[in-house]
């Protein structure tokens, strides 16, 4: 206040007074008049997974009609155990792209804990209720390494990833000599490992323990990321870590907490592996890496962290598994899939980038 | 964490200066040879450089093993000859991970007084290479071929085929064993050189496993959806036939179709006995890399040449199929006889 507009002291006391005429409703952004296509681009803004859920009913609406034996209970039941192994990397990569990481050693160490199990397991004749638990030890063991290199050492998770998925693949191989543990093998002596293979019909569809626990896990991460601090947590670090940081957020310990959740995650998917493959077999999934991230960028999660929904990431991996099955029965060649896949993709990000418009 | 850091850096040096001394006491014969594989996750190019430590030790001559990281890593291959050249090779075996594009550092090698020898995989031309020691693969294909069609008798006529084959690029082992299991099925197969051209209604599809696991098993529930009524597989090797029954039985159809698979891997054969796979075509890589030694040593002492035959410089190093149900016809071993002589 000046010394020449203080003629009455204590009129500008009264509060009560001095806010009558002024408005009254919160504060908030002006609303213009929208047109039809910024209308779309805020509903999608506000609902990430819109997208791949309209793409995931269009395709198999679309393959529906054109491939024969595409649209049956047992079929589509079919592709969600396709796509359990992926879905549940899905899950674990979508915590770290959340957090504005990248994680391209999900398949390795995956590989690893499903060597660990089977040979502690088959080899060494121990009880799976010992083999399987130092195999989930393993992975928690390869997160660490990789959570440790991304917050105390500040590398890049790009790069620290590139070089754990060397590493443990090179271990798998090792551990392994190469050679798959039969799966004749793993029934006489170790058939609790198989517990995620077990099947049981419903009305012509088919569902395996596996599919159920990858459904289980993506309802169980999306409460954890939603109605928890710390899946809270997630979404800020991935977002601006260092105003996650001044607002108090422990965020080494929120990433350290991501690399190690997610790698324990990547050897459960061996345990269920097992179940689904019969075998331990070295060389499967060797781009098991590639598919997570690819389910996760078409489930709509953004590269640069912070956004999306891991339910996204469920529709993703489905996409995936329609597409390849649909082709597949419409007898198209192999080499199309891929290109179909390769497509969506591009068409993800292109989506992603548009949504990221402020100004739309 | 610094102390940590030295500790581990005066590790790595020490592991070095070990590691070096070893490299460097030569055996005493001063005849290197050196063996290129595609990749070190099949246990199929593991055995075949076993096979040739075992026979460079008898030998008394210094072997060099190196590997792609992947099927198709033509890169470090080239790397691997360039630096046998440099080290003044008498012999180089190689399995080309990709038949062309090998050719120009293989004729580098052969211009500096290099043997080259092409082992399991030719090179194209075949001829790039001084000689090719490799299973005959279209043979292998056709042995199975015409055992699965033994098998089935006068069914085989209207039979429901399921081709599970190895990937989308088509290389020459892929193609020969699926072209070959057709031939010895009786398919015509139009143009030997292209998988999936045939017009056989018999054939449900051809599908690509990667040779593992799990993708014999994706690839086999693709197909049964196209149709349920397929009763012969074949598939590029063992684990992807392992992955095939997997998915036969989770649709209940584990009896109702005849799996044949090539390889010849002991978990293989163990599947013949087990009665998961019904016949495997053996191949033997350590005879293979054996073969290979013993020629460059034989080269490194003479100067001959490897014997070929006279109209190409293949050798066949030898197929013999495993079934404990033989046919009329189509020789075979059992299964207690395959464990003898499997590999992995």
């Amino acid at each position: 206040m000046s010394d020449q507009s203080a003629p009455q002291k204590g009129a500008s006391q009264r509060y009560d007074t001095m806010v009558e005429g002024s408005p009254e409703e919160v504060a908030s952004f002006e609303q213009h008049a929208r047109s039809p296509i910024q209308r779309v681009h805020h509903f999608l803004h506000v609902n990430p997974t819109a997208v791949p859920m309209l793409v995931l009913a269009l395709s198999v609406v679309v393959f529906g009609a054109v491939a024969n034996n595409f649209f049956t209970a047992f079929n589509l039941t079919l592709i969600i155990q396709q796509v359990t192994i992926i879905g549940i990397l899905g899950v674990a990569q979508t915590l770290i792209i959340l957090s504005a990481g990248i994680d391209l050693s999900v398949a390795a160490v995956m590989m690893l804990s499903a060597v660990v199990m089977g040979n502690l397991a088959v080899y060494q004749g121990m009880p799976t209720f010992v083999a399987v638990p130092i195999g989930l030890l393993c992975g928690a063991a390869c997160g660490f390494m990789n959570g440790m290199l991304v917050t105390r050492f500040r590398l890049p998770p790009f790069i620290v990833t590139l070089g754990a998925w060397k590493m443990f693949f090179a271990l798998t191989l090792f551990l392994s000599g190469g050679q798959s543990v039969r799966s004749q093998d793993i029934n006489t002596s170790a058939p609790a490992l198989k517990v995620f293979g077990t099947r049981f019909d419903v009305l012509g569809a088919q569902f395996t323990t596996g599919a159920l626990l990858m459904l289980a896990l993506f309802a169980l991460g999306w409460y954890v990321l939603n109605k928890t601090a710390w899946g809270r947590h997630v979404y800020a670090v991935g977002n601006d870590a260092d105003a996650a940081r001044l607002a108090g957020i422990p965020t080494r310990r929120v990433l350290l907490s991501v690399y190690m959740l997610a790698s324990t995650l990547c050897a459960l998917a061996a345990w269920v592996s097992i179940g689904r493959v019969g075998s331990v077999s070295p060389q499967s999934f060797y781009e098991g890496n590639l598919d997570a991230i690819t389910a996760v960028v078409i489930g709509g999660c953004s590269l640069f962290g912070g956004r999306g929904s891991i339910l996204g990431t469920l529709i993703g991996a489905l996409i995936v598994g329609v597409f390849r099955s649909g082709l597949n029965l419409s007898g198209v060649d192999v080499l199309w899939q891929q290109f179909a896949v390769g497509a969506l993709i591009i068409f993800a990000v292109a989506i992603d980038q548009w949504l990221r418009k402020v100004s739309a | 964490m610094s102390r940590l850091f030295r500790f581990l850096a005066s590790t790595v040096v020490c592991a070095s200066i070990v590691a070096g001394s070893v490299g460097a006491a030569a055996a005493d014969d001063d005849t290197l040879v050196g063996i290129v594989v595609k990749t070190r996750t099949n246990p199929f190019f593991v055995k075949m450089t076993e096979g040739a430590a075992q026979a460079a030790e008898e030998h008394g001559v210094d072997l060099r093993s190196y590997a792609g990281n992947y099927d198709g890593d033509v890169g470090s291959q080239i790397e691997a000859i360039e630096s046998l050249i440099a080290a003044g090779a008498d012999g180089i075996l190689l399995t080309p991970s990709d038949s062309s594009a090998l050719v120009p550092v293989v004729e580098r090698a052969r211009e500096a007084g290099i043997l080259v020898i092409a082992l399991d995989t030719a090179l194209t031309p075949a001829s790039a290479a001084h000689a090719t020691f490799a299973t005959d693969n279209f043979e292998a294909g056709k042995l199975v071929g015409q055992w699965a069609r033994a098998q089935l008798g006068d069914a085989a006529s209207d039979a429901r085929i399921a081709m599970l084959d190895l990937n989308t690029k088509e290389i020459s082992v892929d193609v020969a064993r699926d072209q070959g299991f057709l031939t010895g099925f009786g398919i015509d197969v139009k143009d030997p050189e292209d998988i999936g051209d045939e017009e056989d209604p018999r054939i449900v599809g051809h599908d690509v496993t990667q040779g593992s696991a799990e993708g014999g098993r994706r690839a086999m529930e693709n197909l049964l959806q196209r149709n349920p009524g397929i009763n012969v597989v074949y598939t590029i090797n063992e684990p992807a036939a392992a992955g095939a029954y997997e998915a036969l039985r989770s649709f209940g159809f584990e009896d109702q179709a005849l799996i044949v698979s090539i390889d010849g891997g002991c978990p293989g054969v163990k599947n013949v006995k087990a009665g998961v796979i019904g016949a495997t075509s053996m191949q033997f890589p350590l005879r293979m890399a054996k073969m290979g030694v013993d020629a460059v040593v034989e080269y490194a002492d003479t100067g001959k040449l490897p014997k070929t035959g006279a109209d190409s410089n293949f050798v066949n190093t030898g197929v013999e199929l495993v079934t404990d149900d033989p046919v009329e016809g189509v020789p075979s071993i059992s299964p207690e006889e395959g464990l003898e002589k499997c590999w992995g």
